[in-house]
């Protein structure tokens, strides 16, 4: 094995113990002290202030950190600025009153077009809004990851979006005539991602279709804490899957939190698809504060063990009654 | 079934070609909107662009790139909600944002709102900062519109979607890219509007929306007045091709066989 070659045997004083040294002097034992970072969502969220700008990964309804998102909504946070491609993870947010600004490109529960907390939040003005191209929350986010203050850009040009946010510049680029957009950087606190995989140490991995924007979320924030669907001891990683999976590194991540289902209702192929049945059940609640109430209490109003429970029972219950 | 002898098949033993619906109509007249485009990727939203994209390589533009909705490049022919059966490319959204700024994609959109000049609006209705309706955002559609070209495809058209002034430029039109600068329009290109009662462009001299053509059983008259601008309408207004023998039985059989496309439009 290429490892092996790379290390020599040596023999501590007077002992016949082998310890193996990499190319660094550092043995085995060392290596095993590389940092653990497994915490829970509530240590992650005891590390959160109000008022803080934090970046959600994933995309519409998939692949999002909602259980980190719950429990955000159990806390006391709020005045949060939120920056995501939109989806559930915004709706509860918005829902529990937590969000002072919210940057996005779009919130959609891609099945259902349109996000009734996002309606409601945006038709009586509770929010303020910076309504960005989606390529343009990438930029944002890259520019940061690169601690560049802006990435030029055509998208946006004659577009409202520079009449809706004013503070938006346009730069002339110094090689020819055209006058392009520039993109201020994202730059979050913190970052809240969920993936499919990962090792205790915050290598992450995504067994889906797309890694969506999660890497470049994490490397524009401070600090970026990770779900997962599976904590695996890191040769499993590349065991049974390409290293292109990969995406994330340790270096990017503060934190990791087991969190099986973490991602319901959205979708985390291929463990599950997103929750069809539970997300009309969000949705339709949603657009009616009696029900929001009513839903709150059967489902939100828990610990993640209690949510996971009565999602449960609520669909034994749809299944008998249809 | 209603059926139409084609002329010429009659003699040579009846062969009926049914008369296409309202939606298989605007099926094929969206798939002309890719007319020509040869090795890009058609990014369709709604089920009867999904459905004019497919049958466009299926037919006369072979060389189209289409994904499977998600982030696989899929090739051959499959059905609506179902799955291509050989992937040729990887295409996650990241990929695609670089395709776009490469201008090497077609994408047809839903406006909520279109004006004369081909700005849309998928944002807010009313204003902004407190809006009557709050849509979706903008999504890609400032990028898309000054990077690549770009149609629409409006479902249901009515006077409140075919306005004089769009709420919110979301993708923007032949005036505001031109006044943004060389930046803004030197990629800017919108080829058609397809509606369900007729096809659009902007082929005028002050690039101001243009009726093409009206679906079969559509008269002007009927268009104007679901239209809440003045559209430029030339002397003789032709008729909207109908979809050929072969691209019926590729929507019904191949493309469609579950019959989504009714319920994006109604006969």
């Amino acid at each position: 094995m290429a490892l092996a070659s790379r290390l020599s045997i040596v023999r501590p004083n007077g002992s016949n113990k082998r310890l193996l040294r990499d190319a660094h002097g550092r043995t085995r034992a060392e290596e095993a002290a590389v940092r653990q970072k497994l915490m829970t969502a509530e240590a992650v969220v005891a590390e959160l202030r109000s008022g803080m700008t934090i970046g959600i990964g994933g995309w519409g309804s998939r692949r999002k950190p909602m259980s980190l998102i719950r429990a955000i909504c159990r806390s006391d946070l709020t005045d949060l600025t939120i920056v995501s491609y939109g989806g559930p993870d915004v709706g509860l947010l918005l829902a529990a009153g937590r969000v002072r600004k919210l940057v996005y490109g779009f919130v959609s529960l891609d099945s259902i077009p349109l996000e009734p907390h996002f309606r409601a939040a945006r038709q009586s003005g509770a929010i303020e809004v910076a309504e960005y191209d989606e390529g343009m929350l990438h930029w944002g986010l890259y520019a940061a990851a690169c601690r560049l203050p802006f990435l030029p850009t055509r998208a946006g040009l004659g577009s409202d979006v520079l009449q809706v946010n004013p503070g938006l510049r346009t730069v002339r680029s110094p090689y020819d005539d055209e006058e392009l957009l520039a993109v201020p950087a994202l730059r979050l606190d913190a970052a809240l991602v969920h993936a499919s995989r990962a090792d205790p140490h915050g290598n992450a991995q995504f067994l889906g279709p797309d890694p969506y924007f999660d890497d470049l979320f994490c490397m524009a924030a401070d600090r970026a804490y990770l779900s997962c669907e599976k904590v695996v001891p890191t040769p499993e990683l590349t065991a049974s899957a390409p290293v292109q999976t990969l995406r994330i590194q340790r270096w990017m991540v503060a934190g990791v939190v087991e969190a099986p289902r973490g991602a319901h209702f959205t979708s985390c192929d291929p463990d599950y698809g997103r929750d069809e049945w539970f997300q009309r059940e969000y949705a339709n609640a949603a657009a009616d504060p009696a029900a929001w109430a009513v839903f709150r209490a059967s489902y939100l109003d828990h610990d993640e063990a209690g949510y996971h429970a009565a999602v449960a029972s609520g669909r034994a219950a749809a299944t008998a009654a249809s | 079934m209603t059926g139409r002898l084609v002329a010429g098949d009659s003699a040579a033993g009846g062969s009926v070609v049914p008369v296409a619906t309202r939606a298989e109509v605007c099926a094929v007249a969206c798939a002309e909107a890719w007319r020509g485009d040869g090795e890009i990727l058609a990014s369709p939203i709604g089920v009867i662009p999904t459905i004019g994209a497919r049958l466009a390589r299926a037919t006369f533009e072979p060389d189209l790139l289409l994904t499977d909705g998600e982030a696989m490049l899929g090739q051959g022919t499959w059905a609506i909600g179902g799955q291509p059966e050989v992937i040729e490319g990887w295409l996650p959204y990241r990929a695609i944002f670089v395709l776009i700024y490469n201008g090497t994609r077609h994408v047809m959109m839903i406006p909520s709102q279109i004006d004369p000049h081909g700005n849309v609006n998928i944002s807010a209705i009313g204003d902004f900062s407190r809006p009557r309706a709050a849509l979706l955002g903008v999504r890609g559609a400032p990028g898309n519109t000054v990077n690549h070209p770009t149609s629409y495809w409006v479902p249901r058209h009515t006077a409140r979607i075919f306005v004089a002034r769009v709420d919110m430029v979301s993708g923007v039109g032949y005036d505001r890219a031109a006044r943004a600068g060389v930046a803004a329009s030197r990629y800017h290109e919108l080829r058609r509007v397809v509606s369900n009662l007729g096809v659009f462009d902007f082929a005028s001299p002050d690039r101001s929306m243009r009726l093409v053509s009206v679906h079969p059983g559509v008269a002007v008259d009927e268009v104007r007045a679901a239209t809440g601008f003045d559209l430029i309408v030339p002397a003789d207004v032709p008729q909207t091709r109908e979809p050929s023998a072969e691209e019926l039985a590729l929507i019904r059989s191949v493309i469609d066989p579950r019959g989504n496309r009714s319920a994006e439009v109604p006969q």
